[in-house]
Formats: C-alpha cells, sequence, structure tokens
C-alpha cells in the first residue's frame, strides 16, 4: 500500500475526454523525502516514514534535526508514516513524486481531518430527524433529542447515548475516489468529488 | 489559490461573446448510441452564472406553446459552434421577468439599431 501526502488546495470542475462535466479537488502532492525505512525483520512491521513542507531549523528540536540529518534533508513540516509501503529501488533521503506513486485512472483512499465545528447538537452531530414541526401544541423544542431514558427503571442514561458535543476534526477516510489527472510539473493532482478538510490542510492520499 | 487557477484556465476556451438578452442558436452535439449529430437550440439568453469552468449560462425559448429554459456549461467540448442571431437591449443581467411575459410583450427590443 503505497501513498503520498498533499495539501487540499480546493475545488474546482473540468471536463473529460468524454466531454462530461467533473467536480474535482486539486491537491499538492509532494514532493516528499522518505526520512525512514521500517523493515519486518528489524522493527516488526513494513512501513516509509514520508516527510513534506519546508520548515525553520530554529523551530525544529535537536532530536528531529539529526532524524531529518540522517535522511540527509533540510526539516520538514509534516512527517506521517504509511504502513505496508514497501519502497523499491529507493533508500532514505530519496525524494518521492506524485508520478511514482499514483497512476491517472486509478481509485485512491483520500485520509484527512475534517472541519471543526465545535459543539454542535444531535441533528447536526448525529442526524437526528428532530421534533419534526412547529405546529400541533409543539412548544421551541425543534431541534431536541427526545427523552433519553425511562423512568425508575434503570434510573440511569445509559452510557454512550448520543448526544450534542464537540464534532468534527476528526481523522476522516474517504475510499475508492477516482483520479482525474496528474500534473507532475506542478506537483498536482485532481481527484473527483470532495476530500475532507479545509483548504491548505494536510492529507494523506493511499494506493490501495 | 493561485494553483486552483492554473486548472480552471486550462478549460477555458474561445467562444463567441453574447450576453443576456441577446437571441442565439447553439449547435450541441449530440450521442445517440453510436451515432453522433449535432441538435440546433434557439433561444434567448437570459442569464450567466459563474467562472471559468463553472461558468454557465440558460437560453429561453417557446416551443409548442410552452416554455423551455436549458442550462448549458459555457466552454462544453459538445458545443460545436454558437451562433449570435440578434443583439438585444436589456437593462439588467437576468431577465427572469421574461417567464410571465407571453407573445408580444416578451420581445426585447434590438441593441445598435437606431429608429427614431
Amino acid at each position: 500500500m503505497s501513498g503520498i501526502l498533499g495539501i487540499k488546495v480546493g475545488m474546482t470542475s473540468v471536463f473529460d475526454e468524454g466531454g462530461n462535466h467533473l467536480p474535482v479537488t486539486v491537491i499538492e502532492a509532494g514532493p516528499c523525502v522518505i526520512t525512514q525505512i521500517f523493515r519486518k525483520e528489524k522493527d516488526g512491521y513494513d512501513a516509509v516514514q514520508l516527510a513534506m513542507g519546508e520548515k525553520k531549523p530554529k523551530n525544529v528540536s535537536k532530536a528531529l534535526q539529526g532524524h531529518f540529518e540522517k535522511a540527509n534533508t533540510t526539516p520538514k513540516r509534516y512527517v506521517k508514516e504509511f504502513r505496508g509501503f514497501v519502497p523499491e529501488g529507493l533508500s532514505t533521503g530519496d525524494t518521492l513524486k506524485v508520478e511514482d506513486v499514483i497512476e491517472a485512472g486509478s481509485r485512491v483512499h483520500v485520509v484527512g481531518t475534517s472541519k471543526g465545528k465545535g459543539f454542535m447538537g444531535v441533528v447536526k452531530r448525529h442526524g437526528f430527524s428532530g421534533v419534526g414541526g412547529r405546529t400541533h401544541g409543539q412548544h421551541n423544542r425543534e431541534r431536541a433529542p427526545g427523552s433519553i431514558g425511562q423512568a425508575s427503571s434503570p434510573s440511569k442514561v445509559f452510557k454512550g447515548l448520543r448526544m450534542g458535543g464537540r464534532t468534527g476534526n476528526e481523522r476522516v477516510t474517504v475510499k475508492d475516489l477516482q483520479v482525474v489527472k496528474i500534473l507532475p510539473e506542478s506537483n498536482l493532482i485532481l481527484i473527483k468529488g470532495a476530500i475532507p478538510g479545509p483548504k491548505g490542510r494536510l492529507v494523506e492520499i493511499h494506493n490501495p | 489559490m493561485e494553483k486552483l487557477k492554473l486548472i480552471e484556465q486550462t478549460q477555458v476556451g474561445e467562444v463567441v461573446d453574447f450576453k443576456p438578452g441577446d437571441t442565439i442558436n447553439i449547435h450541441y452535439r449530440v450521442r445517440e448510441g453510436e451515432k453522433e449529430r449535432i441538435q440546433q437550440y434557439e433561444g434567448v439568453v437570459i442569464s450567466m452564472r459563474g467562472s471559468t469552468a463553472n461558468k454557465t449560462f440558460t437560453v429561453r425559448k417557446i416551443s409548442n406553446n410552452v416554455g423551455v429554459e436549458r442550462i448549458f456549461p459555457m466552454y462544453s467540448p459538445f458545443i460545436s459552434k454558437i451562433e449570435v442571431k440578434k443583439r438585444g437591449k436589456v437593462r439588467r443581467a437576468k431577465l427572469f421577468y421574461l417567464r410571465a411575459l407571453r407573445g408580444k410583450a416578451a420581445r426585447i427590443k434590438e441593441r445598435g439599431r437606431f429608429t427614431r
């Protein structure tokens, strides 16, 4: 399972060869530097650590600086591990570009962190339908969850009951997205449909 | 943002200049099974919206006494040709008021011609 890191640029639409109008998300993917390679014999599992984006050396701890020096590269902003990715013919310090990993027309999984929504009620957070209407004697509780438990038996609210609370800002995977186009010279990749998170946030593109 | 524009610009092609109020004839390629033919659609442009690849325009005509409106993407590869039949003189960008009008009332004055 190979993959690459990217930054979400935004959404637009393009026409494909058949003339169809497709909604696409643009991601600036790579170039990434391989900072470490994990081997099953030595580390217990196969993985590749990729790094992307520049960072000032003064903002990087000495320990991390040493880690980047080992890979013979400058300090990077984002570091992520890709589990099950066995790079063939590549070693630590090598640069990985989009076209090395992803093919146009293939299907990929995209992992990102969704937009934070703050404290949300049950209608937004869990898809409750709310009360249903304003009339028929209904007061001002249109988006209330309703009863959260019974009476003297069991005389408690069960654990794990879905209620309001902090919503979004969590890891979300969108599977099986179509790669519409790859622009190797500008490191851009066009993926059909939406991906999680705001513009400018880090996403992982996995090749299943 | 710059990078987004880079992609949008590649989608934009050369198109005849027209405005809301103009009467245009669109040659639209239609695929029926294996065969491809050209369908013509003539009417008044009543709205234009969006920019670059997302730009669309709405064309209204009266067909068999029924109002028909079609929305075309401006840079769709299916549009083979656009002919401007008449330039209309209108005072707004969206001509939705035409929907309520019929016959003589739905006429639009021509632009660039002086009748005195």
